[in-house]
């Protein structure tokens, strides 16, 4: 009985939606309340079923939306990449550390979560921005002449990224570093290896599944961030997320915006899978 | 024939000294803070010998073994191995290999690749890994292991991997930390013979740091008993068994009954002692002069001591010497041999121990009995620290 509720949980909580998004997105758009078709009509008597694939065509056609895809994609992906080789040194230096220093470590990471989420990405418009600090700061030490383009960039969306979500990276690789046996690198080292050695041969492999988890942790919502793109990143190029916005709020095309859902989750269920794939084999391996 | 008184003389080779010391530790200190885990400690290993360094814990064995290593560096004194000084040498360039006491197999590799691991830091050519690796793990009986995962082996096999991934490079010394605590008592004693003709066959030093007693003596040529730090005593095992150089050593190598007294008189090499304690005169023979009215402490084993229900015959009537009379108070059958606890006048308890000789012993000992111990001169052990 009890095993039964994550199975209700995920089947109100997700399921349910996942249908209800699913059915709007095979609906055509019309102005009434709902704003989109039917999925029944009755036709002489009887239940004609109207599914609509419209929009998923108009997505896969328009340049927009197939280049605001790709764009999400590459985004998150740099990201992950960059979080990684940002949060695993911090993680193993914290791993590392006497076990009295650890907890206070651990807590200087999490404790931006104590701030607003949106107030620390506007901090970074007040850094970034033309007349921002890190501008004026090297226009005053001379290294540059005119202030440099920061704002509004893809390079002040992979910091907004990577800033928010190291956390997310650093604490799996930390609690996975964490469990790592000091007397295997004992070992290596009296064998004959040295430190980085060592490292590459015995610690990386053994900490792989702490990369995936913290991977796929960042990956995932990095690729539907909204806030970020929209107060740091370039007007031209749109992140999935904002067009999913734009597309409800704006041109309040409910089922294009839905099949803008239902294709972000298709397309994140791949690497999904593969993650999970070779979760299972490092499993396996132990 | 001029040319007879021109001739030079052949140089002689000097001899290698056998007994030359293949690995010195210099008065070696290792300080953590105001602890010193070891202290000023001197010992020669001697090439192809199994040293054995005992100790309960906190002795400083421990820290020992990893300044041997090179694992902990110490505070002060030197260690040299084969004539080199290991003060700046660190752990991966020491001809020094260690059977870690949980193995620390790497769990994300084969056994096979366990092995070759420190080949592969030598840059040795694979066809030659492979041969190697085969090689030595014929040696440990785990040839046909090769592919399997450390999480898929038993206890004794993981130990065997251990074994074999510390001697494929040969290494000048071996150094084994507690090899066979995690084993139960049948493999224990099997792995013990094991390790002694692998050694043998392949003329590696050993030095294994271990608390048990009984491995020691089985293992070791030459046992290092270390207390608080310090060694107490080094020799062969049945040095130590049979001549403790101090109490410490006395006691806690085996069971022994251990008395205080006055030396009466040292004539020669025997010497008198007056024990309130024992309630008799122990006259001990091969013993080191001392001088009269000196407080010495005087060391029995149980199975030196002989027990009979009559006095022996030959005990002088008046003055008896290395005679005691006691009633037992407790019998503990261990099938091969019994083990007496006698209670004699003095209070004290004597801890005497017979081999079961004859099967169906009529009129065996029981408890209450009066008996009376006896022990021949050259028996007690005579110790002044």
């Amino acid at each position: 009985m009890v095993a039964g509720i994550p199975i209700l949980w995920l089947l109100v909580l997700f399921l349910i939606p996942f249908l209800i998004v699913f059915r709007i997105s095979l609906s055509e758009v019309r102005l009434a309340i709902p704003p989109y078709t039917p999925l029944f009509t009755w036709h002489n008597g009887s239940p004609l079923l109207q599914l609509h694939w419209s929009s998923y065509a108009f997505l896969f056609t328009d340049s927009l939306y197939v280049s605001s895809y790709l764009y999400s994609l590459k985004v998150a992906a740099v990201s992950t990449l960059c979080c990684l080789l940002i949060g695993y040194p911090m993680a193993y230096a914290i791993a590392r550390a006497a076990p009295a220093s650890r907890s206070v470590l651990l807590m200087l990471i999490v404790l931006p979560f104590w701030t607003s989420f949106l107030l620390r990405v506007y901090a970074w418009i007040g850094l970034l921005k033309n007349n921002g600090v890190v501008n004026n700061v090297l226009l005053w030490l001379g290294v540059i002449h005119h202030p440099l383009v920061l704002l509004q960039t893809d390079f002040a969306v992979y910091i907004g990224i990577v800033y928010s979500y190291l956390p997310f990276m650093i604490l799996p690789l930390y609690a996975n570093l964490e469990k790592h046996d000091g007397a295997l690198l004992e070992a290596a080292a009296d064998l004959g290896a040295r430190p980085m050695r060592a490292f590459l041969r015995i610690t990386l492999p053994q900490s792989i599944a702490g990369i995936l988890a913290g991977s796929l942790l960042v990956f995932i919502p990095a690729v539907g961030e909204y806030v970020i793109p929209t107060l740091l990143g370039r007007p031209d190029q749109l992140m999935i997320g904002r067009v999913l916005s734009d597309e409800f709020f704006e041109n309040r095309d409910w089922p294009v915006a839905s099949a803008v859902a239902i294709l972000v989750l298709l397309l994140l269920v791949i690497p999904i899978m593969w993650f999970q794939r070779l979760e299972r084999r490092e499993l396996e391996a132990k | 024939m001029n040319n007879q008184s021109q001739v030079d003389t052949p140089p002689v080779p000097v001899a290698a000294d056998p007994n030359a010391a293949y690995v010195r530790i210099a008065n070696v200190t290792k300080r953590f803070g105001d602890f010193a885990a070891v202290d000023d400690v001197s010992l020669d290993i001697r090439r192809g010998e199994i040293f054995c360094l005992l100790g309960g814990s906190g002795s400083g064995k421990t820290t020992l073994l990893r300044m041997l290593a090179g694992f902990e560096s110490p505070t002060s004194g030197t260690i040299h191995i084969d004539g080199e000084d290991m003060s700046a040498v660190p752990p991966y360039e020491r001809p020094v290999n260690m059977m870690f006491q949980s193995y620390a197999l790497f769990p994300h590799m084969s056994v096979e690749k366990n092995v070759a691991f420190g080949l592969e830091q030598e840059g040795v050519a694979r066809g030659e890994i492979k041969r190697q690796v085969a090689e030595i793990l014929d040696i440990v009986k785990m040839g046909s292991f090769g592919a399997r995962k450390p999480h898929q082996l038993s206890g004794g096999q993981r130990q065997r991997v251990a074994l074999a991934r510390a001697l494929v490079k040969r290494p000048k010394l071996l150094l084994l930390d507690e090899p066979l605590a995690a084993l139960d008592k049948k493999l224990r004693e099997h792995t013990q013979f094991e390790l002694i003709s692998i050694q043998q066959r392949l003329g590696v030093t050993f030095i294994v740091v271990t608390h048990d007693q009984e491995e020691a003596m089985t293992l070791g040529t030459r046992l290092g008993v270390m207390n608080h730090g310090r060694i107490a005593q080094v020799g062969s095992p049945s040095d130590i068994y049979e001549s403790p150089a101090n109490r410490f050593v006395a006691d806690f190598i085996g069971s022994v009954n251990m008395f205080e007294g006055q030396v009466c008189e040292g004539s020669g090499d025997c010497l008198r002692i007056a024990s309130a304690e024992l309630g008799c005169t122990v006259r001990a023979e091969r013993a080191r002069a001392s001088a009269a009215g000196a407080t010495v402490w005087t060391a029995i084993r149980p199975e030196k001591i002989n027990i009979s229900r009559r006095p022996p015959a030959t005990a002088p009537a008046a003055a008896p010497e290395n005679l005691v009379r006691g009633t037992v108070r407790e019998i503990a059958y261990m099938g091969d041999m019994s083990i007496y606890l006698v209670q004699i006048d003095s209070g004290k308890m004597l801890r005497v121990t017979l081999p079961n000789m004859t099967r169906g012993r009529d009129r065996p000992l029981t408890r209450e009995e009066s008996v009376w111990l006896s022990w021949h001169g050259t028996s007690p052990v005579v110790l002044t620290e």
